[in-house]
This record gives C-alpha cells, structure tokens and sequence, in this order.
C-alpha cells in the first residue's frame, strides 16, 4: 500500500502586480510522479528553490495541486471532506522550533493536536506519555519548552505531531538551525521511529550525510525529479549532483577523489567503516 | 591589537533563581585581519560573546579594549563601536524590509548621517563586495533566492564600513553550493580588504576551511584557541562539548588505527586525497 502517489503533480505559483494582474506564472512543482510506500524512510534533496518544500505541503494538503493529483492513504488532498483525516494521516515537522510549539509546558503542548482533535482526555494523557517517551523527553514533560536546546524543541514538536498517530511524519529541513548535537538527536530519534513504530519518514534536508540511512532519496530540480534509487546509487553519481548545487557525503567524496587518483576504490561509499575496509582490500591486493 | 577581552564574565538574571554565567573569564585578543572560526554548542555562549564585541550585551564583571580604547569609559561613544564592528545575526534576511534591496542597504550609512552621494556610493560598494547581481538592486527583496537575500542583509552591513565583520551561521538553511558561494565570497573580502572576520558556525566543515583561528567555547568558557588542525586534534573532547570534528577527521583517525600511516591533522578534501594516496604507496 502506498501512503502518498503523487501522478503528475503540477503547482504554479501567480506572481500578480498591483492592479491584480498576471505578472508571472511560476511552476514550483513540475507533473512529479512518485510512490511512497508505508513504513519507508524517504529523503528529498534538492537546492534552494527546486520545489522540494512545495512538494511537501501537498502531503499534509496544506497547498493544493494546480493540476494533477496526490493521494495520501488513498485519499485525495482535492477532496475537502478528507482536509482533517489527511493533516491527521501526515503530520509536519518545520524549520525553526520555536514557530511550532506553544504550550507552556512540554506536556502541554504535546497534547494539543489530540485535543483539538477531540480525543478524551485519559487518551490524550496516555498518547503525550507514548510521544514523549519515543523522542526520549519523558524526563522534561513538566519543562518550559523556552528552556530547551534546540534539538529538544524539535523532538517536542515530532512528539505533538506523534500525538495525532500519523503514518507518516514530513520534516522540512528539521536540522538546518540546530548545532551537531542537536543534528544528531532529532536523526536518531526520526530513524527510530521509523523503525520501531514503522511511521513512515519523509526527510527534507540540505545535509547530504542525513541521507545515508534513507530507503529512497529523490532528488528534485526545477520542480522536477531528476534523480532517486538507494543512497547508494545517489551518491555515486557526484559530478551530477555537484551540477545540481548539492554535494555528497564527505567520505563519498574522499573516496571519489581517490578514484580519480587512479586508486581503483567502488563507487557510492557512504560510511566510515564501508571506506576503510575498502582502502585496506586494495593495500591488501597491492 | 584590535579587541581585548580582560577576564570578561557575564552573568544572567543576576540574584535570581535563573542566574546563569553565559559568560566565565573570558580574555581574548583579536589582532587586525584575522580569520576567526567561533564554535559551540547551543548556549555556549558564543552569541553572548559576540554581542559584548560591539556593546549590545555589558559584561557584568572584566574589561573590554577597542583599539586601544576601553569601551565601557565614561567618554566612549557606543554608537561608534556599533558602526565599526558589524554584525549579522542569523536569517538576516528577516531583516529586509525595505520595497528594494537599494534602499534596504542605504538603511544603515543613511542613520550614520552621511551625505545622500556618500550613502549610496557605498552601497554600491557593499553590493558589489558581496557579489549581488547588478541587475537585482532594484528588486523587491522578496523576489529574491535565498542565498541572493542573505548577501543583500550582509551588504546593508558592510554599507556601514565596518572594521569587524560578525556572521552569526550566514550559510544556516542554505544549498550547499550556497554555502559555498557566500563562504567563498567572505573568504575574497577578507584577503581583498583586510576586514578582521568573526564567523560563528555549526559546521566543522566551513571551519576547517575557511578559518585561520578556531575559537572554542563551552559553558562560557573558552576551551580551545588555535589553528583548527590543532583543535580537530581533540576530536574526543569535542565530541563530550556536543561538537565534532570533520568527517575526514574522523575517516583518516579511522585508517591510522588500522595501521595506515596517514598525515591525521589533513582537514581540506585535497590533502586527505594526497596523505592516503601517499600512505598505499605507489598509485
């Protein structure tokens, strides 16, 4: 079952000017098609501007498709009698943390996505210690949320969103103003909730080695996708990536310069182990 | 010497129940023209410290010497310093507000009190040192890239000639080519100008890059102050500051204890692919 299809999805931007008139028309996203499978941890890459946070806010139907369709769970963003089930289904994860969270306390603010939507109370209670629990912040529930690094703030904001049950959880850029810490918390506590309680990820980011662990990467341009496969296949393809102003893993790009050296080493290397056991079978084979 | 830090401690909610040393006994000295790399982990203290540089935040306890001159003398002018070390906080493009980039970085020579030729002249001058398109001046700042609005608020900085440049995370939310773009563009205005660079950064990668000095603060204190091969050095340390090294640091940490003899301290891409190559021998 596939939790979001997108089939030719097309969203234009209308520049108008002061009279109301057309100026521009600009296409953000440019007919994508794509499949997600339940329980999968997808990564969009994509520069500034490619429409990859477009695309995004169509999942939780927070922008609707000028042309095309995107089902999510099979229902129809376009179908406004769905709007709730739909932000229900597919909860989003911002930026900057101190936009999304508002309670006083931590708990508080947990609760309240399953509040507004009607939940009883004993449930609610039980959800926001389930949430707080899965990002490992159970210790702070009476804490003001202001008090908090920045990594702890976003994994009280994926809690308020694991409140609501999801199947699938959107994070835009969730990394970009946090400190490597805090980078690293908010990854680990995403990768566990996907394995663990199989909520499906979809991961935007600007930092390619958040990628590494991803089903699938889908690699957007021009509101177009250009590239997807395993992280694998992705970052052996460095020369085209750098041509889409993205980079590779750093140790993805050591090995790649090493090739280029002459050095026979494989393509696509992604982690640190994988790198030194391929540099020691090739001193071995010297 | 440009700025002295004598025993700076700055201390929040003194008396209270949240009272909170942001600040402990820091004393620094930045000489003209440096290249200063400003690391830590979320409330280390680095913005703290980087707002004493031109006298937004007043240290409770230490001094602090511009040029010679103390800044917290009865005599000294503040606004002076404010004018001399600019700073550009994090997403400064929020800071845009004006109907054209233009006007918008007119904004802070015009409130120095410079004539209208003076003013725009350096505007002119401050688009142009961060690499702005000519053809965008008269834009709306909204019409713009990311990366293009980040370059027009560092120009409405410059506009105001500073002799210290503070980038509080200027690539945070950037492409990676954007990142590149406006490190490398800042790298140009250094060597070009002279102007003595501040650059508080997450990334251990833009760091080890850029910067000629690595400061590092943890709890308020300054932990490390050197040359990042140095500081990469103590990558273990690091790590317990909630910071790391850069991931070739650890990649070629990795190989030596593996018995290859690799020159651990490479932090550019170009010398960790010559240190390994070296070390197989004969490729």
């Amino acid at each position: 079952m596939n939790i979001v299809q997108a089939k030719d999805l097309t969203f234009e931007y209308i520049i108008r000017d002061d009279e109301d008139n057309i100026e521009n028309v600009k296409t953000a996203v440019d007919h994508v098609s794509l499949d997600i499978e339940q329980g999968q941890f997808i990564a969009i890459l994509g520069h500034n501007g490619s429409g990859k946070s477009t695309f995004a806010k169509h999942i939780n139907a927070l922008l609707s498709p000028t042309e095309g369709s995107i089902w999510v769970d099979g229902m129809d963003t376009k179908d406004a009698d769905k709007l709730w089930d739909i932000r229900q289904t597919a909860g989003m994860v911002f930026q900057n943390p101190d936009n999304q969270i508002i309670g006083t306390i931590v708990e508080e603010d947990v609760g309240f996505g399953p509040e507004n939507l009607g939940v009883p109370t004993q449930e609610i209670w039980e959800r926001v210690d389930a949430s707080l629990e899965a990002v490992g912040m159970t210790e702070y529930r009476r804490h003001s949320p202001n008090k908090l690094s920045g990594g702890q703030k976003q994994r009280v904001a994926i809690a308020g969103i694991l409140a609501m049950k999801p199947k699938c959880i959107v994070l835009d850029e969730p990394t970009a103003m946090l400190d490597p810490n805090g980078r690293k918390e908010v990854i680990a506590t995403i990768t566990k909730l996907n394995r663990e309680e199989h909520v499906t990820v979809i991961l935007i980011t600007h930092y390619m080695d958040e990628v590494i662990g991803a089903d699938k990467v889908f690699v957007m341009d021009e509101g177009k996708v250009v590239m997807s496969g395993t992280p694998r296949e992705v970052f052996s393809k460095v020369e085209q990536l750098k041509a889409l102003r993205l980079d590779v893993p750093h140790t993805t790009e050591l090995a790649f310069e090493l090739e280029k050296a002459g050095i026979p080493m494989k393509r696509g290397i992604l982690t640190i182990p994988e790198f030194t056991q391929e540099l020691m079978r090739i001193r071995g084979n010297k | 010497m440009l700025i002295i830090l004598d025993k700076v401690n700055y201390v929040y909610s003194e008396g209270s129940g949240f009272e909170k040393k942001a600040l402990d006994d820091v004393s620094l000295t930045i000489d003209k023209g440096e290249f200063i790399g400003l690391i830590g982990h979320t409330g280390s203290g680095k913005s703290t410290l980087t707002q004493h540089l031109n006298g937004l935040l007043r240290a409770t306890s230490g001094s602090i010497y511009y040029d010679g001159q103390d800044i917290y003398d009865k005599g000294f002018v503040m606004k002076n310093l404010r004018s001399k070390v600019g700073l550009v906080f994090q997403y400064p493009e929020h800071q845009l507000f004006e109907s054209d980039v233009f006007t918008d970085v007119c904004f802070g020579p015009k409130n120095l009190g410079l004539d209208k030729k003076e003013v725009e002249l350096r505007a002119f001058q401050a688009l142009e040192m961060v690499g702005f398109p000519k053809e965008l001046f008269y834009n709306s700042p909204f019409e713009l890239s990311g990366g293009q609005k980040r370059r027009a608020a560092i120009a409405g900085v410059l506009a105001m000639k500073p002799e210290v440049l503070i980038l509080d995370e200027p690539t945070a939310g950037l492409d990676p080519k954007g990142r590149d773009e406006i490190l490398d563009q800042i790298k140009k205005l250094h060597d070009e100008t002279n102007i003595t660079v501040i650059l508080v950064s997450h990334s251990m990668e833009d760091v080890a890059k850029y910067v000629g000095r690595l400061i590092v603060l943890d709890h308020g204190k300054v932990m490390y102050d050197d040359t990042p091969k140095k500081v990469f050095r103590n990558y273990k340390e690091l790590e317990g500051m909630g910071l790391a090294a850069p991931q070739l640091t650890y990649i070629l940490n990795d190989l030596k204890e593996k018995g290859l003899d690799v020159y651990t301290d490479a932090i550019t891409m170009e010398e960790a692919a010559v240190t390994v190559k070296k070390a197989l021998g004969g490729y």
